[in-house]
């Protein structure tokens, strides 16, 4: 059965098994980087081995709604005239925006964390972490726009719109958020003075950006995958579908 | 005669059902055309595709000389398409909204009355809200509210249902006129509109696709 | 094109005067949220004086959003959007005359909100221009955001819960900079008002912008 084979070809190419092996030891090594090889920092201890999943997940967030975006927009521009154009750009935009919703949410909470030891509360006004929030929201609304029962083509538009509009948003919100806090409480708090980033520090960090971002690759393109599968059943029930309706015309003729 | 409305092989597919399954039509310009089939046949989806609401998958559609496949809003403003539904803002007032639709088609305000003297809806109620007439006055509303943009092709679904015997008549005349002068009429029912069938042509439908129709070649 | 916004704008408001929603039931309601909003702070008049901008700027964020509900449930009722669809209406021409609509109908709820705060809550304003630039352009920032996101959710039978939730992440900073602008309107808090009130005015505009060239694509279906 073709259909069978290119189904199977989906889910497993050498590539991506080379890149899932690769997510997975890169990912091994990170911990034994982050947890072992590097330093604890002078000044916050241990503490600072958060930063080696903080920052790195903030990237893969924003990269992965910066590739949403673009995707979106490409979209809107293959599907202006053709409905059914363009498919696999909504498809990317989606498996992009799931992986950034999970990524953002591992930043907020590692640096909810971080803020514990730090500031000595879980949550501080700070203009990031109210800006990270509300992208979370934002991006957790779109998700749930993609996920209504809708015609297929009605929702992929609204949604690329939505993703478009939500980007545009993000330096607003940002600019907003940071101007509210800076303007009228002259830091009452410091906001925990950034550790000295040096040495091993560095390259640990530098390191754990490389391996979540192929792990981030890895985990879009298997959401794409699926994606793709959940599409190509409904078009083989389609197809069925056309097919019983042409039977039984011929049938009763 | 010029072709108003032409399929070809038409495939449309709305979610994830397919609603057209190869249709092909040829409506010319100046024809009452009755489209018959049983529920779930694809008749209101061939007036949503014709309306350029449904789009066209694959095959060839066209209307009035518009390729539905490269823009499919262009006729639009040309056509009156009347669904299941009566399209009414029932907060409105009839006259209101009946000047709101001659407006938003580029038609003349000052046509209204013509049009609702046209469809027999009685003067005492002009200025009544929509929502508290009855389902067959709402029907009349909205086909004058069509009348008035004086379409050049008109869509209809089920256009006779909540009317009674006379008014079926009236819109049965209306529907001639237009014809006579120039405007091409689909019509869908799944059963004889109980009057004389004014159709020039009865076509019948069937699992998305015309199965009877006497002007095929 | 004026016509044509003009020609949408006359009918949503014409709805509107029939069905008496927002002034009926959206007006009291928010009045009623300004009220409990002191029973949540105890009637202490202190926290009162310095929330009441923000206090302000949520009430009507829960009542703009009702009224941007109301102003699609119109068109998704009967059909009416099959219409609009069908009409000869420019796109451009259906988002601006709704979001012109909806804009009266806000400033129709601030009307009674406006008042609501000075008297319940006890403040004064002390910079009267700063506090009707700052409502005229949270107003607009509010309709042309609630055209975009209304039509996103319109149709949808979750339209109810989803609504808010698209919505109030792009007007988070709407309400901060009302709130902030409100705040040195009244008095309670020195600051940059006119520079918050700016930035809601760039706000609309960025959104006018997007929507306008969005519309269309989100009120065509298949």
């Amino acid at each position: 059965m073709p259909g069978a084979n290119s189904a199977a070809k989906m889910t497993a190419t050498p590539v991506t098994r080379v890149l899932g092996v690769s997510a997975l030891a890169a990912t091994a090594l990170m911990a034994v980087l982050g947890l072992i090889v590097s330093p604890p920092d002078v000044i916050q201890g241990e503490a600072v081995r958060m930063l080696y999943v903080h920052v790195p997940s903030i990237w893969i967030a924003y990269g992965s709604f910066a590739l949403t975006s673009t995707s979106s927009v490409l979209f809107l521009r293959r599907s202006r005239r053709r409905a059914d154009q363009g498919r696999h750009y909504d498809r990317l935009a989606g498996s992009a925006a799931e992986v950034g919703v999970v990524f953002t949410a591992i930043t907020l909470i590692t640096g909810m964390l971080w803020g514990k030891v730090t500031w000595g509360t879980y949550w501080q006004w700070d203009a990031r972490l109210t800006t990270t929030v509300l992208l979370f929201v934002t991006y957790l609304g779109y998700l749930a726009l993609r996920r209504l029962p809708a015609e297929p083509t009605v929702r992929s538009r609204r949604a690329a719109v939505m993703a478009l509009i939500s980007f545009v948003n993000v330096p607003i919100v940002h600019y907003s958020v940071d101007w509210w806090r800076t303007l009228h409480q002259k830091a009452s708090l410091s906001v925990g003075r950034r550790p000295e980033i040096t040495g091993e520090m560095y390259w640990t960090l530098l390191y754990s950006t490389l391996a979540v971002t192929i792990l981030a690759t890895w985990l879009i393109i298997h959401r794409y995958r699926v994606i793709r599968l959940e599409e190509l059943r409904d078009e083989e029930g389609l197809e069925a579908l056309i097919a019983s309706r042409l039977n039984k015309d011929v049938g009763s003729h | 005669m010029s072709a108003v409305v032409e399929f070809e092989r038409a495939i449309s597919v709305v979610g994830s059902f397919p609603v057209l399954t190869g249709l092909d039509l040829r409506v010319d310009q100046g024809e009452i055309l009755h489209v018959r089939g049983e529920n779930g046949a694809g008749k209101t989806s061939l007036l949503r595709a014709c309306a350029g609401l449904v789009s066209v998958s694959s095959g060839n559609a066209s209307v009035l000389g518009f390729d539905m496949r490269v823009d499919r809003r262009a006729p639009r403003r040309y056509i009156g398409l009347l669904g299941h539904e009566n399209n009414l803002y029932r907060d409105l007032g009839v006259r209101e909204h009946i000047e709101f639709r001659a407006a938003s088609v580029g038609a003349r305000a000052s046509d209204t009355a013509a049009a609702l003297e046209q469809v027999g809806f009685p003067q005492q109620l002009w200025t009544v809200p929509i929502g508290s007439l009855s389902a067959g006055q709402r029907r009349k509303v909205a086909i004058a509210s069509l009348l008035v943009g004086r379409p050049q092709l008109w869509l209809l679904d089920e256009p006779h249902a909540a009317l009674d015997t006379e008014s079926r008549k009236n819109l049965d005349a209306i529907l001639t006129e237009a014809s006579t002068s120039g405007a091409t009429i689909i019509f869908v029912s799944h059963e004889s509109p109980g009057t004389k069938d004014i159709a020039s042509r009865v076509v019948t439908m069937d699992g998305g696709r015309i199965t009877e129709d006497p002007g095929a070649d | 094109m004026l016509t044509e916004i003009l020609l949408v704008a006359r009918k949503d408001l014409r709805v509107e005067r029939r069905a008496k929603i927002a002034l009926g039931q959206v007006a009291p309601l928010a009045l009623l949220i300004l009220m409990v909003f002191a029973f949540a702070l105890d009637a202490n008049t202190s926290l009162l004086e310095r929330g009441a901008g923000g206090l302000y700027w949520l009430a009507v964020l829960y009542g703009g959003t009702l009224l941007i509900q109301r102003s699609f449930d119109v068109e998704t009722d009967d059909g009416n959007m099959d219409a609009l669809r069908m009409s000869a209406i420019g796109m451009p021409s259906l988002f601006l005359g709704k979001a012109l609509a909806l804009f009266v109908q806000i400033t129709v709820l601030q009307l009674i909100l406006g008042p609501g705060i000075l008297l319940l809550y006890n403040v004064g304003v002390v910079d009267w221009a700063l506090l009707f630039a700052a409502a005229i352009a949270g107003t607009l920032a509010f309709s042309v955001c609630g055209v975009l996101w209304g039509v996103m959710s319109a149709g949808l039978r979750v339209r109810a819960t989803l609504l808010p939730l698209l919505l109030v992440p792009v007007l988070a900073p709407v309400l901060l900079a009302g709130s902030r602008a409100f705040e040195t309107a009244l008095g309670v808090r020195a600051g940059a008002g006119w520079t918050w009130a700016g930035l809601m005015f760039v706000i609309a505009a960025v959104h006018t912008a997007l929507g306008l060239g969005a519309f269309g694509f989100l009120l065509e279906e298949g």
